[in-house]
């Protein structure tokens, strides 16, 4: 099975120097956490994004590691200190070792 | 029980399975993540909020927030979970308030823990209650 993961991130176009803004981000996953069934009885292994990490401009806002207790299509919402303007750079982590990136610029007006 | 250890085994998978296994579980304990995160450090009250619904209808996705001013870290824990770990948020020098949410999911009704981290070492706690209507653990 094919699945597609796409990132979708909230945040806003622009923000004044020094302002705290929210950013919602939610990536489309199955988050298949290892403790299902499928019909023949047989566990369904473990998949799941077990970290994410948000920048702006180089520096860390946050950093999660992940559990199977997180819901299918991971959300995190949390605040961020815009300084400058630059480039919110999102980054999810798979079990299976592919990484996932979003890029949202950021503007300062 | 073990035709389907065995079969998990073959798959090579072993150690999910025994940890769906109750009373073989090989996930860490709520002490065991609280000793970790703690380091031994007492927690204490106040100075963190953990927002919770009281009645969740639907375990698969249960809206939780955590507020924590000047915390470095935050972990999240479900007591009644067959793994209790949710997930540990770690606030960088970026962030503008030690604020998170996400969904979670749910096993049954039990605690959620919140347990932050000060930046002196200090850890605070809280804890909600949800009533679970339908487990988000499937199977």
């Amino acid at each position: 099975m094919v699945e597609e993961v796409k990132p979708r991130v909230k945040v806003p176009k622009s923000a004044a120097a020094g302002e705290v803004v929210t950013i919602k981000a939610l990536i489309s996953h199955s988050m298949e956490s290892g403790q299902r069934k499928d019909k023949d009885g047989s566990l369904i292994p473990r998949k799941i994004i077990n970290r994410f990490t948000c920048d702006l401009n180089g520096v860390n806002i946050v950093d999660v590691a992940i559990e199977p207790a997180v819901s299918t299509n991971p959300y995190f919402e949390f605040d961020a200190k815009v300084d400058a303007a630059g480039d919110f750079k999102f980054t999810w982590y798979d079990d299976d070792g592919s990484v996932y990136e979003d890029v949202k610029p950021i503007a300062i007006g | 029980m073990n035709l389907n250890r065995r079969k998990a085994l073959t798959l090579g998978i072993g150690g999910i399975a025994f940890a769906a296994i109750p009373g073989l579980s090989s996930a860490a304990t709520v002490e065991e993540l609280t000793a970790a995160f703690t380091a031994g450090a007492t927690p204490g009250t106040g100075g963190i909020t953990l927002t919770t619904p009281e009645i969740a209808e639907n375990g698969n996705t249960v809206p939780v927030s955590v507020d924590a001013p000047g915390a470095v870290a935050i972990m999240l824990l479900a007591s009644g979970n067959p793994e209790p770990a949710v997930a540990t948020f770690a606030f960088g020098p970026g962030a503008g308030r030690q604020f998170a949410a996400t969904r979670i999911r749910l096993a049954k009704t039990q605690d959620v823990f919140a347990m932050a981290k000060m930046a002196d070492g200090s850890i605070v706690q809280a804890q909600t209650t949800v009533k679970v209507t339908i487990g988000g653990c499937g199977g």
